[in-house]
């Protein structure tokens, strides 16, 4: 393990949201940042490289922003962690605290906690140029002077006042701890405080005033309904004992603490912010007269959500079609070069198939995360979580989820990451738990299949197939509707958490940090979901393709040599007959052998007839033996032993085989159903002869398998369960955990059967087939 | 003294008290939501149930329901 001493120094940026933090950490490290997770919690941890004007290297972290250090969640409490380096995280040797000169005093009030704890500190004031239009200037010399730590103007988008910054951090960096701090607790408030001191934990080191900051950190950060998990009791009940003693004296310790702060900045502030009113907020005014209006606003909204989805489902298609399209022909061209066997079959459909059931998800991603970041930047998205709160929150979801939950509407993977503009990890988790219940992409071909062997077109009414996928449209989302009100009062309960929302002003997309955002997002993708979705790809593969064995009496090798030999019989008696050298001839139906003269084209027809034919039964018989090998597969076993579970709900074991194909991916139904009935994996949903097939299948009591009933059951079945592993993987990288992963998939697959099991069993007790 | 949820636009108001949960009145006061400090009500959205207050060049929305446990006065 490399010692401090041999790595380059770690310079922590913190500061509020919108502050630009992001897109100054951006320029400082250009674009090698790496991302990663906090330990235990899904929290990114960005770190890049940046250089000193000596040339001497620096390791730069991006901490998320807060308003406050105060915590009330572990998630929250990461920007305190990573500050002041609790627990197992670094402590940086210099802290840089980003602030917004148009909303100075609240920005000073975070700055005021990070320098209590005693580190170096370099203040970076950002949107200077944004006051400066109002001729309204902040003396950054005066403002050094008043809170003892060096203060340098930047403005990150146009590269300017960086070298300064460095500059800063060098000086800093010379230094093992900073100033003490120009304001002192008052003695009555340092005196309630102190025991909370000596209750703090060894790991925290608190010593010197760090170990003051610490406890007033505890103070305003524990209390009866938090969310923390990993506070020591014996620290908790100091903070309690404390804060109940200064009650009785009628003194509230957390407004004592925070208004001690304030007086300070109110009166600091004047000597180097003159005018501290700004105007930044008029030009947004107007905007948000017309974005917030109950009806226009609301219009432009709904307007701005059908780009978004159109976007996911019309323009990431052919994208799609060019990755598919690149992975296919990364597979055929393997296929070319390798000998047939075992090894091809690995590498080209367990394998290259994988990595394809990964990378197809990207275009989606890239493009919801592109909006995501278009509305972030522009402070748009506080407008929608301020739209849609109302609506969301009378089902427990955060004014957030509605952008994932539309976005699901295309595909769950992308919308699973979206859940990470929620800071709350409950909001998160309530919003994972609903978002694969939504009509997803991958539905739409086994919707497609189903209602078309249901609803054969010509029968019904001109609008039955329509509307029936509209019900399910509509049915999914007045189910993941409710289960999130019944998840958020029951699995997923938490403290009703008051919305407390910041209007940013409007700004333009810094588009650098938009692109450098979603290079990371596929990154992270690629890396940590995909490595899963990859594993899993192949189990299932594998899955359906072993044992290779047609546990079936026919004689599959017996017959092939047959016809095989019956070919080449043929064959050379044509090539005799004709004086033809080759077999291609044989399948000539027309072109070449219609060039032939009269009587011998008349020959050779008379001759392709039992020979086309003797070609189709080597297809079929192949595709039989497909079929046989994956009723005796691994995964055909499955379905089978799944006959009796899913009995009662219409299903026989073919549909079950069907249905564990399913788990790689939905529309993996359709394919695998092909190949159960000997049509060919090629098999879409538009196939006229797999719809024939279905329709026409019988069960061995002679009665039809995929009654109207059947069919319903079915389709209640796919639009509830979870049968998606990249979902499911995503989901465990999302939370980091195991239990939420497992816990959807029971919960859905719970609610699936169930739903089925009324549909098929009402249905049959109401006299419907 | 009136509750935060029925000021008007436009009229001059100060923060006198916060009540509710103590992480709700914690996070107020460190955004700057403290007694005595000026507050300008921007908008309200009655359909939505949320206000949009401005306090130390700040914009916050809050709940109307939430926006009743603040209480404030008005000259």
């Amino acid at each position: 393990m490399p010692t401090t001493a041999t790595r380059a120094p770690l310079v922590a940026i913190a500061g509020n949201p919108n502050t630009g933090k992001t897109t100054l950490f951006n320029a400082l490290t250009g674009k090698q940042a790496k991302v990663a997770n906090y330990p235990g919690i899904t929290v990114d941890r960005t770190e890049g490289p940046g250089r000193l004007p000596s040339g001497a290297p620096v390791r730069l972290l991006d901490v998320p922003g807060s308003y406050s250090l105060s915590a009330r969640s572990e998630e929250e409490r990461i920007s305190l962690a990573a500050i002041a380096g609790l627990g197992p995280l670094e402590r940086p040797e210099v802290v840089v605290v980003v602030l917004d000169a148009t909303q100075l005093s609240r920005n000073l009030y975070m700055a005021m906690q990070v320098m209590e704890l005693g580190l170096p500190v370099v203040l970076a004031l950002t949107m200077v140029d944004t006051l400066a239009d109002k001729q309204h200037k902040i003396d950054v010399e005066a403002m050094s002077a008043a809170l003892g730590v060096p203060c340098v103007e930047v403005t990150a988008s146009k590269k300017a006042g960086l070298d300064d910054l460095m500059a800063a951090v060098e000086g800093a960096l010379e230094h093992e701890a900073g100033p003490p701090v120009p304001w002192v607790l008052p003695v009555e408030l340092a005196e309630r405080v102190a025991p909370i001191e000596l209750a703090l934990p060894a790991a925290w080191d608190p010593a010197g005033p760090r170990a003051q900051a610490l406890a007033l950190w505890a103070l305003l950060s524990l209390d009866e309904d938090d969310e923390h998990e990993a506070i020591e009791p014996g620290l908790r009940a100091e903070v309690e004992r404390v804060r109940a003693a200064a009650e009785a004296d009628g003194l509230n310790l957390e407004q004592e603490i925070i208004a001690w702060r304030y007086r300070f900045i109110d009166a600091a502030e004047p000597s180097f912010n003159a005018a501290r009113e700004t105007r930044v907020h008029e030009r947004s005014d107007g905007l948000d007269k017309l974005l917030l209006h109950p009806l226009f606003g609301f219009a432009i909204f709904l307007a701005c959500m059908t780009v978004v989805f159109q976007a996911l489902f019309a323009w990431a298609d052919p994208m799609i079609g060019w990755v598919e399209g690149a992975v296919g022909a990364l597979a055929t061209f393997t296929a070319s070069v390798m000998p047939d066997g075992l090894v091809e079959d690995l590498l080209v459909d367990g394998l290259i198939g994988g990595v394809g059931a990964v990378v197809v998800f990207l275009p989606q991603i890239l493009l919801l995360f592109l909006f995501i970041g278009i509305m972030e930047d522009t402070g748009y998205m506080s407008r929608v979580a301020f739209i849609m709160d109302r609506v969301m929150r009378s089902v427990g979801l955060h004014g957030r989820a509605f952008v994932p939950m539309l976005s699901s509407f295309a595909c769950a993977v992308p919308a699973i990451m979206a859940t990470r503009t929620m800071e709350r990890r409950r909001d998160k988790l309530l919003t994972m738990m609903v978002v694969p219940l939504m009509t997803c992409s991958a539905r739409l071909p086994v919707y497609t299949l189903l209602i078309a062997v249901l609803v054969p077109v010509g029968t019904g009414g001109p609008w039955t197939q329509g509307l029936l996928m509209a019900a399910l449209y509509v049915f999914s989302t007045v189910l993941a509707l409710i289960v999130a009100g019944v998840l958020s009062k029951t699995v997923i309960r938490g403290p009703k958490v008051p919305l407390i929302l910041e209007m940013p002003p409007y700004r333009r997309p810094h588009w650098p940090s938009i692109l450098r955002m979603l290079r990371q997002r596929a990154t992270v993708f690629l890396r940590d979901a995909g490595s899963v979705i990859l594993v899993a790809a192949i189990i299932i593969w594998a899955l359906l393709e072993f044992p290779r064995t047609p546990n079936s009496e026919r004689d599959f090798a017996g017959e092939r040599q047959a016809i095989e030999a019956q070919l080449v019989a043929d064959a050379d008696g044509a090539a005799d007959e004709n004086g033809l050298t080759g077999t291609d001839g044989a399948t000539n139906e027309s072109g070449a052998a219609a060039d032939q003269a009269g009587a011998s084209a008349a020959d050779s027809e008379r001759l392709d007839m039992p020979m086309a034919a003797l070609e189709e039964a080597l297809v079929d018989l192949e595709r039989d033996e497909t079929a046989a090998q994956l009723e005796n597969s691994y995964g055909g076993r499955i379905g089978r032993m799944l006959e009796p579970v899913i009995e009662p709900l219409g299903f026989d074991w073919k549909m079950g085989i069907g249905l564990v194909g399913a788990f790689a991916a939905r529309e993996v139904f359709v394919g695998t159903m092909g190949v159960i009935y000997g049509i060919g994996e090629d098999a879409d949903e538009g196939s006229p002869m797999l719809r024939d097939k279905l329709r026409n299948e019988q069960r061995p009591d002679g009665t039809k398998a995929y009654t109207p009933l059947v069919c319903l059951s079915l389709l209640v079945f796919f639009a509830l369960a979870c049968q998606c592993m990249s979902t499911v993987a995503m989901v465990g990288r999302e939370t980091a955990s195991w239990r939420w992963p497992t816990f959807l998939v029971v919960y859905t697959f719970a609610l699936a059967w169930l739903a089925s099991f009324v549909v098929y069993q009402g249905g049959q007790l109401l006299g419907f087939t | 003294m009136h509750p935060l949820a029925d000021l008007q636009p436009d009229t001059p108001a100060r923060l006198h008290s916060l009540d509710g949960d103590r992480s709700f009145q914690r996070r107020l006061m460190e955004l700057g939501f403290l007694p005595g400090t000026a507050v300008r009500m921007i908008r309200r959205v009655p359909l939505g149930g949320l206000i949009e207050l401005e306090v130390r060049c700040c914009r916050v929305t809050l709940r109307l329901s939430e926006a009743r446990q603040v209480q404030v006065t008005t000259p």
